[in-house]
């Protein structure tokens, strides 16, 4: 455990130090046994230490793996984003601190730009948080808003993190499941997904604080239409409760499709806290930049979290993010607005997608939006015999093997469910497909020849 | 809504006395020696650094492993593994986090529960005591003393612990001792008696130290900086928290870090998986960079470290002179970007303080003197405990790590002051 080091100049005397450890005075004071109990965690993150992510990037880490796993982009950002970020670094005065709840540049340009889709005026200072990333926003929004006994409807499959933060606010998470009905003769759509009304209904009660909405949904891709949405909304009203409407796809919706904000509804204003992302709307998930836009009252918690745990975000990043804000918020309407673009080059890869998956005859849930594709894979019949560990779900050990024997990486969709209906969406697996066209050929690659073999 | 709209775990963390001071620094245009940020640009290698990071390989605009962008946990664990002694793995062993701010919270929020005791030494980091309120644990203060000068000079190191007062602080619900050397807003490098002591009743009483070493470049006067974990039978109970703006002056890069044994930091893991889960990629690659260059010319007249708190110290020695003019008596720093003045002469100078009754007096003069003498300090009772804050109403702190030209315009400030006090 220690080693001897040489090059210790300038913190003194490294024997006289040394000679120390192997005092007997120091044995008599630590004593393992006692140790082991004031090292216990809090009790808020008990049960909360695994994390599908870890696990599965490890596995794709491997670079002969065609990696259509965690979802991001393996394409280059937009190149005028990256040179605002270059121009940024050469600036000295943005390398301090800046405001803790958003760089006012920042928070101007995203009220400027979300004052156009409310139809409405958003306060930079009172009505705007940036954080560390979307994460970070509903992070904040749980820590701030969801105390113990509260319970918080989410929906199934979920983003992973919804139900491990809801727990460590000591809330209860109460799921109810999207159901697909038959589609036989027709290709089969994310938006065949819906939750029964009355199913819904019934979760709510006095002690509900809040559902988490997200649409456009990961990992089906689902963009909520109007009377979905409207469904949500009539019951928080009629339980006062609030909505956190994760919505870090907004952008992403394909032909047909319109993002709606829930925010924007009817009497919705007031008990909504709307988070976005700079890394999918800029495709820079590196940058870890979020928001939250609501009204005060409640955005005034998520700033107390902000200013209890993490005070600021990075100066440089967010000047960078205002400044390409800018840059898109001047041509909405054009199609050269990355808004604009970009769902255009991923619908394309989308339907190629959906194309390959069909082609071998996966079953593939075609999504309205996001960059997510699912597709049943028990049809292909691979033999797991030889993955051990047989409690893990079909699509864990699926994924694992796929990854081993094919080269080829995804993410089990079970990993997005609660422990109870893990085995309804077993079957699953999730494709990211916001990858650059050599990938994409690498992974129709590995695909076909996979059904060559088994056919 | 019937019951309370915000979760009870906001109870008493909401005030941010920050905000005031940031209003009023704006609109009377003071010099500002109040927030601990520099002025002037991080070094030159730092800014290259972080040039090369966004215009490099362009997977850096995308995620990177969530507990530390490799690079920099490897630098990490063997730069300050020589430092401390340890071997330190860098997968298990490290945690980067945003600032280290972020640091703190998340090793609150892994360890500390409903009940637990946390020892704060006052005067503290204001957050220590929120983040411990969050996480539902009992702050204990223990206050550090100033002891009679000698030769009538004023200095951080007069300021000490009681130990049998310390002593008698931990219970058998202590958790957690936080331990800030260099000291903010003090300025006192606890020496290596006062860290052995400290050690000693950590292991006694089993608790868990967290070490808050943003500062331990600046140290002056030929100090030196100790770092807990270095101490035997410590690194199995300590964190040891860094921070990567205080290091390289560029405290815009939200970059934090968490050294300790791997019993500990998977619970910090378990809150940072849960919280923000990434830290920005370019940043991080950023400060790899800047700590390989420090490693390189580590020891040498080159070497950043040594650079800066050298020039630091020269301005900490200009501006603890400069305030003496108008009747400020600073406590001379041995370290840090801070210290701290009596200005317990101005009671009967300035008997007709505008403020509220309970208002502390260091409060009520601080805003004074940045609307009538444009310049801006920040009260010490902001880092004390309700219960102590009457005691310790007559201290400000002056932040001296600042550019030249700021220095210039503070001197021009003290001159008014000192020519209205002649008149």
């Amino acid at each position: 455990m220690f080693w001897a080091q040489r090059r210790l100049c300038s913190l003194g005397s490294r024997a006289k130090f040394l000679k120390m450890i192997y005092s007997p005075k120091i044995f008599r004071l630590s004593t393992s046994a006692r140790m082991s109990l004031k090292f216990k965690n809090a009790k808020r993150i008990e049960g909360l230490d695994s994390n599908v992510w870890i696990e599965f990037t490890k596995l794709a880490a491997d670079p002969s793996v065609v990696n259509l796993g965690q979802g991001l982009p393996d394409i280059s950002p937009p190149e005028y984003v990256k040179e605002e970020l270059s121009k940024v670094a050469a600036m000295d005065s943005l390398n301090q601190y800046t405001r803790g709840f958003g760089h006012p540049s920042l928070v101007k340009a995203l009220s400027c730009l979300y004052e156009k889709l409310y139809e409405n005026q958003i306060d930079p200072s009172k009505e705007i948080l940036v954080t560390v990333g979307a994460y970070g926003s509903l992070f904040n929004a749980i820590q701030g808003l969801i105390d113990e006994g509260d319970e918080v409807i989410v929906i199934e499959p979920f983003y992973d993190c919804y139900e491990p933060m809801v727990r460590m606010a000591g809330g209860t998470p109460v799921f109810i499941s999207l159901r697909s009905k038959r589609v036989d003769g027709k290709k089969w759509s994310s938006s065949d997904w819906t939750l029964d009304p009355e199913e819904l209904a019934s979760k709510f009660n006095s002690k509900t604080k809040a559902i988490i909405l997200n649409s456009p949904h990961n990992p089906f891709g689902k963009v909520y239409t109007k009377e979905e949405l409207q469904v949500i909304a009539d019951l928080c009203i009629k339980y006062d409760t609030l909505c956190i409407s994760d919505e870090v796809y907004e952008w992403l919706v394909y032909t047909g499709n319109k993002h709606l904000k829930i925010a924007t509804f009817p009497g919705m204003w007031e008990r909504t806290i709307t988070i976005g992302s700079a890394g999918k709307t800029f495709s820079v998930t590196g940058w870890k930049l979020g928001w939250s836009i609501g009204p005060n009252h409640l955005i005034k918690h998520l700033q107390t979290v902000q200013q209890n745990s993490i005070y600021t975000c990075a100066t440089p990043l967010q000047e960078a993010l205002a400044r390409a804000f800018w840059i898109d918020i001047k041509r909405l309407s054009d199609p050269e607005c990355y808004f604009n673009s970009l769902p255009k080059e991923l619908e394309v890869k989308r339907d190629r997608m959906v194309q390959l998956l069909e082609s071998v005859g996966l079953k593939p849930i075609v999504p309205d939006g996001g960059y997510f594709i699912i597709a049943d894979v028990s049809l292909l019949d691979a033999d797991l015999s030889d993955m051990k560990n047989s409690n893990e779900p079909y699509d864990y050990k699926f994924v694992k093997w796929m990854t081993k024997n094919k080269k080829l990486s995804a993410i089990p969709v079970s990993a997005f469910c609660n422990k109870e209906t893990k085995l309804q969406f077993e079957k699953f697996v999730r494709f990211c497909f916001i990858k650059k066209d050599s990938t994409l050929d690498a992974a129709e690659e590995i695909i076909k020849a996979w059904s060559r073999q088994t056919s | 809504m019937a019951k309370q709209l915000q979760a009870r775990r906001l109870d008493g963390v909401a005030y941010n006395p920050w905000v005031e001071m940031a209003q009023l620094t704006s609109q009377y245009e003071a010099v500002n020696l109040g927030q601990g940020f520099p002025d002037f640009p991080p070094p030159d290698f730092a800014v290259e650094a972080f040039r090369q990071a966004v215009t490099g390989d362009f997977m850096l605009n995308q995620y990177t492993r969530g507990f530390g962008y490799p690079p920099l946990t490897e630098i990490l664990a063997s730069f300050f593994g020589k430092l401390l002694g340890q071997e330190i793995d860098p997968s298990k062993e490290v945690l980067v986090t945003v600032g280290a701010y972020g640091a703190l919270f998340t090793a609150f929020q892994a360890l500390v529960d409903e009940g637990d005791e946390v020892i704060i030494f006052e005067p503290y980091f204001d957050c220590y005591e929120t983040m411990t309120l969050m996480a539902g644990g009992c702050p204990m203060f223990v206050p550090l003393k100033p002891t009679p000068a000698q030769k009538g000079e004023l200095a951080s190191s007069n300021w000490q612990l009681d130990p049998e007062e310390l002593a008698s602080k931990f219970t058998p619900r202590t958790k957690m001792l936080i331990l800030n050397t260099p000291n903010n807003p003090l300025g006192k490098v606890f020496s290596r008696e006062e860290v052995e002591l400290v050690a000693r009743l950590c292991q006694q009483h089993d608790v868990v130290c967290v070490s808050d070493e943003v500062y331990q470049w600046l140290v002056y006067d030929g100090c030196q900086h100790h770092s807990i974990a270095s101490l035997p039978g410590m690194w199995e109970r300590t964190l040891t928290i860094g921070s990567a703006g205080k290091t390289f002056s560029a405290t815009g890069w939200k970059v934090g870090w968490v050294l300790g044994p791997d019993a500990l930091v998977r619970h910090l893991r378990t809150v940072h998986q849960n919280s923000i889960y990434h830290c920005p990629t370019q940043a991080q690659a950023a400060v790899a960079q800047s700590l390989e260059r420090e490693r390189d010319h580590f020891g040498q007249p080159s070497s950043y470290f040594i650079q800066l708190p050298r020039d630091m110290q020269s301005r900490r020695d200009h501006v603890v002179r400069s305030v003496q003019q108008v009747g400020l008596r600073p406590m001379n720093p041995q370290g840090s970007y801070f210290f701290m003045a009596d200005i317990s002469d101005f009671r009967n100078k300035i008997p007709d303080l505008p403020g509220a009754e309970d208002e502390p007096f260091d409060q009520r003069f601080i805003k004074w003197m940045i609307k009538e003498k444009g310049l801006v300090a920040l009260p010490v009772s902001f880092f004390y405990s309700k219960q102590h804050q009457k005691q310790f109403d007559h201290y400000i702190r002056f932040c001296f790590v600042k550019n030249e030209s700021t220095l210039q315009a503070m001197d021009e400030k003290l001159q008014q002051w000192k020519e209205q006090l002649g008149a």
